[in-house]
């Protein structure tokens, strides 16, 4: 039935000029019985009305802590004229969620948005058909308040959502033609709606990953060298002697190739076991160590591409009055969620249950069925929150752990990594070093701009499947992992300009990938001074600088907006240099990822004795076109302030030449409360303008503006960073 | 060797089976299926893993639970009775003054954290009903957060200062 209404239905080119029947009743077994994605082509797919006068909307976008599924929801509940109590979303699940592509690139608003919102239209368009015909009157008499349609001028004739389809389907194609409203319509988007996990996070009733237990479940952990190795080369066990946990009863080693876990009833009897289990592994094979790590990156064959060239950018440089070329160079720097990651996985011979914290559930999917030798319609993923991740942290790698460890333990297993493992077995955001090269005229403005990149790619294998022996694979290429057209000078208006990317082989490096704001902050950092040193070059405020070279009206209201907010006033930068011990300095950025806007201002200061580097004050300032709502957008601009103050500041994966060694909160330390920068907050809202990201679009102008900010305070630039004391040390005398 | 062993949790003796040497973080969340203390390092160096024992912050993760029998524990649950207790009011308020304080502050973010954040603050102002600035953020300090939520933490601490001189 639902199939001849969908054919007609098409036929009619989207208008809804027949009348649709609705499906059978909707049983909570049915949505999830069979293996995802659902087809994105039906309304059913996407939303559901319950006779309680409810709705569910499937989303296929992780909630990660940055508040997307209430926005999300806010969308929804805006086109179908629902209110945020009466709007639910559930978990994400290969067997029930549509696939929208992972939560990547701060996009589930900007990709997610259009199609939530479009499905919430269509449904809405139904659901009027249904009430005109239910109180035969005309679509365009009726009006809806939270769910309930009622005829304009008598509200008592009057029918509800739930009463109209209560718990059917639909039955209903999703043509994305149905109208939506016009921004000037809005109550629910663009608004402040508070975060609907808040209250169970705080009272302890959220169920986080790391809580999901299973009947009959044994403990998991996995053993590996403390701290990765090269890329590719995994770890071989050279000894292993099973009887050394013989004393834990109940305690099992499992092994597959390389891939060597213990499991035991009890959790601490599994850590223990981990932790006295004899097993030594042959020797690795080299690694650049830190103090190397630049010099050899510089070293590779590289793979070489001119990303953009307009201009003739060395003839400019030559005849240019201000001229400046500067070499930086950035860490490897890792995710570390603060809880480590955890999955639980019960694995039988034809079918796989894996629950985890992934981005992608199903991506995930595609992985461990490969792993596992089981059909990829056998295996179901479902999403858990986890502790926030920032990227791709250790969350495939855990599920592929207890999916081979329940494989072989024929059971389900627990698996939580320990602290080691997720700060040792990362995809660190890549090191990177550059060399800028900038020139401008004698009234400041920009002629020429060269920015050459040096990182590896992104690991395309994850730890488990490596050390089972499979072979270490690339990450596709792709623009995000090589020089940012946007962040490196895009900004500007520069009549000659070139991007040059050097991409040095990833096997040999440590095993990487995304880190929110992939680059950006490093590239920031090298390009927001060499061009700042401009500025002070020409005698100009920095702030006047930028706004001097800038056209477009979405930076320049970035740029104005942190400003504004830092209540900036001009002067040319290190003009108040000081001889005392603390120092004080400003500085202001610009840079983005992918899409959106960041700017920023610092305030920091700098004790001189000791090197120490503290953010008293950050401004940030991001336009994401329509934000749906302000309220989280700015949480998500305080965390990434925060953030990169962390990362400028303390953040630094150590390597010595066999494998990484910091490990834990003192090897590898990030911001504390007591240094907890001030935060101002500035939503630019543009109703007008598409949605773009904001979980990660004003960390490049913060990191800039915070290296800016130090010259500023001492006169000196930092090349480098985390800025930590001997580094800050080091250059002060340099000078 | 797992034996029975008594321990007090939130104003209830809770017999458990465990070896005296496992750190209490385990049996709390495996035998007694609490949410709130939560693994983070194992190492006593985040505040993931804390508890009130006999009102003082502790980390679980590294306190053997052997040490803890005859002492009262108070996890994340147990925090609204406490200060219930403390307070002598006749009821438990749902929440505690600072989880309120942190959903109106819209502190969160992952919120993973926000056990060691919420029990270090809670005792915090049990001793010092109406800290500074400075006095929060060095109470503070030991807790990480690595979605950067310090500055509506302590405002929240700030505003669930307030909030309990209005009930005092
Ligand atoms: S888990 Fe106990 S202090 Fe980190
Ligand atoms: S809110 Fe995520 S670690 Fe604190």
């Amino acid at each position: 039935m639902g199939n001849v209404i969908r054919r007609d239905f098409l036929k009619t080119g989207g208008a809804l000029v027949i009348g649709f029947h609705l499906g059978g009743v909707v049983s909570a077994q049915e949505r999830g019985s069979a293996a995802g994605p659902p087809d994105a082509k039906q309304v059913d797919t996407w939303l559901a009305i319950h006779p309680d006068n409810t709705a569910t909307v499937y989303i296929g976008f992780a909630e990660l802590g940055q508040g997307n599924s209430t926005a999300l929801l806010q969308v929804a509940a805006e086109e179908l004229d629902l209110g945020m109590s009466q709007i639910a979303t559930v978990r994400l699940d290969t067997n029930v969620t549509p696939n929208q592509g992972g939560t990547y690139s701060s996009a589930s608003i900007q990709r997610g948005g259009p199609q939530v919102r479009a499905a919430a239209a269509e449904a809405r368009r139904a659901l009027l058909q249904l009430a005109s015909k239910k109180l035969a009157t005309p679509v365009e008499r009726l009006e809806v308040s939270k769910g309930v349609v009622s005829v304009m001028g008598s509200p008592n004739q009057s029918v509800t959502y739930g009463a109209l389809v209560g718990g059917k389907h639909f039955d209903l194609a999703f043509t994305g033609s149905a109208p939506v409203k016009p921004p000037s319509a809005y109550q629910v988007v663009g608004t402040a709606a508070p975060r609907n996990d808040i209250p169970d996070k705080v009272s302890g009733k959220y169920v986080y990953m790391q809580h999901v237990r299973v009947p009959g479940m044994l403990h998991g952990r996995v053993v590996r060298p403390r701290g990765q190795r090269a890329y590719g080369a995994g770890a071989k066990v050279a000894t292993l002697d099973e009887s050394s946990i013989a004393h834990i009863a109940g305690a099992r080693v499992l092994r597959r190739g390389d891939f060597v876990g213990v499991v035991a009833e009890r959790e601490w009897d599994a850590i223990r076991a981990a932790r006295q289990l004899k097993i030594t592994w042959e020797a690795a094979p080299p690694l650049p160590g830190s103090a190397g790590l630049y010099v050899q990156m510089r070293k590779e064959k590289t793979t070489d591409r001119v990303v953009v060239e307009r201009g003739n950018v060395t003839a400019a440089l030559d005849s240019a009055v201000h001229h400046v070329s500067r070499s930086y160079t950035a860490p490897y720097q890792a995710h570390v969620p603060f809880g480590p990651n955890c999955a639980v996985a019960d694995v039988t011979r034809e079918s796989a249950l894996v629950m985890c914290s992934t981005q992608d559930v199903y991506a995930t999917r595609g992985s461990l069925a490969r792993l596992l030798g089981i059909p990829q319609e056998k295996v179901r993923v479902q999403y858990y929150e986890g502790s926030g991740t920032y990227g791709h942290s250790c969350y495939d790698d855990v599920a592929q752990a207890a999916g081979l460890l329940s494989q072989l333990a024929a059971k389900p297993v627990r698996l939580q990594f320990m602290r080691w493992d997720e700060h040792g077995w990362d995809n660190y955001g890549p090191a990177h070093v550059a060399d800028v090269r900038a020139a401008a005229d004698a009234s400041g403005n920009i002629v020429a701009y060269e920015y050459a990149g040096w990182q590896h790619n992104w690991s395309g294998t994850e730890t488990s499947a490596q050390l089972t022996g499979v072979a270490p694979a690339a990450w596709p290429a792709s623009g995000v992992q090589e020089v940012n057209r946007l962040t490196c000078g895009g900004m500007y208006d520069i009549p000659n300009l070139r991007l040059l990317n050097h991409q040095v082989p990833a096997l040999g490096y440590l095993k990487g990938a995304w880190l929110r704001s992939p680059l950006d902050l490093s590239f920031a950092f090298a390009s927001e001074q060499t061009l700042d040193e401009l500025a002070y070059l020409a005698g100009l405020d920095p702030y006047e600088f930028r706004k001097r070279n800038m056209k477009d009206e979405r930076w320049l209201g970035v740029l104005n907006a942190a400003a504004q907010a830092a209540q900036w006033t001009p002067r040319r930068a290190a003009a108040k240099l000081s001889g005392a011990k603390v120092v004080t300095g400003r500085g202001i950025g610009v840079g983005t990822h992918l899409a959106s806007y960041g700017g920023a201002v610092a305030e920091i200061e700098v004790n001189k004795e000791t090197g120490k580097v503290v953010a008293k004050r950050l401004y940030g300032a991001i336009d994401a076109g329509l934000v749906v709502n302000p309220g989280n957008v700015e949480n998500q601009i305080s965390g990434q302030l925060v953030q990169t103050a962390s990362r400028m500041f303390h953040e630094e994966v150590t390597l010595n030449t066999t494998n990484v060694t910091s490990l834990d909160w003192t090897s590898y330390p990030i911001l504390r409360f007591e240094e907890s920068p001030e935060i101002t907050a500035v939503v630019v809202q543009r109703l007008n303008e598409r949605y773009s990201g904001a979980g990660e679009e004003v960390m490049a102008a913060c990191a800039a503006a915070i290296g800016n900010a130090f010259f500023d305070a001492t006169g000196v630039r930092m090349r480098e960073f985390p800025m930590t004391p001997s580094r800050v040390l080091a250059a002060l005398k340099r000078g | 060797m797992a034996g029975e062993l008594k321990i007090r949790v939130n104003d209830q003796v809770r017999t458990v089976t465990a070896a005296p040497d496992t750190p209490l973080l385990y049996v709390l969340s495996n035998e007694l299926e609490l949410q709130g203390p939560r693994f983070g390092c194992g190492l006593g160096q985040c505040g993931s893993c804390s508890v009130l024992v006999n009102g003082v912050e502790t980390r679980s993760c590294v306190t053997p639970v052997s040490a803890v029998q005859g002492k009262s524990v108070t996890t994340l649950e147990g925090l609204p009775a406490w200060y219930a207790a403390q307070k002598k009011l006749h009821q438990a308020p749902a929440l505690h003054p600072v989880q309120q304080a942190l959903i109106d502050e819209q502190a969160v973010q992952c919120g993973y954290c926000f056990n060691g954040m919420i029990v270090k603050a809670s005792e915090l102002l049990s001793k010092n009903p109406q800290p500074t600035d400075a006095q929060i953020r060095t109470a503070m300090n030991g807790h990480l957060c690595r979605c950067g939520t310090y500055p509506r933490v302590l405002k929240a601490i700030q505003r669930a200062s307030r909030m309990m001189a209005g009930v005092a």
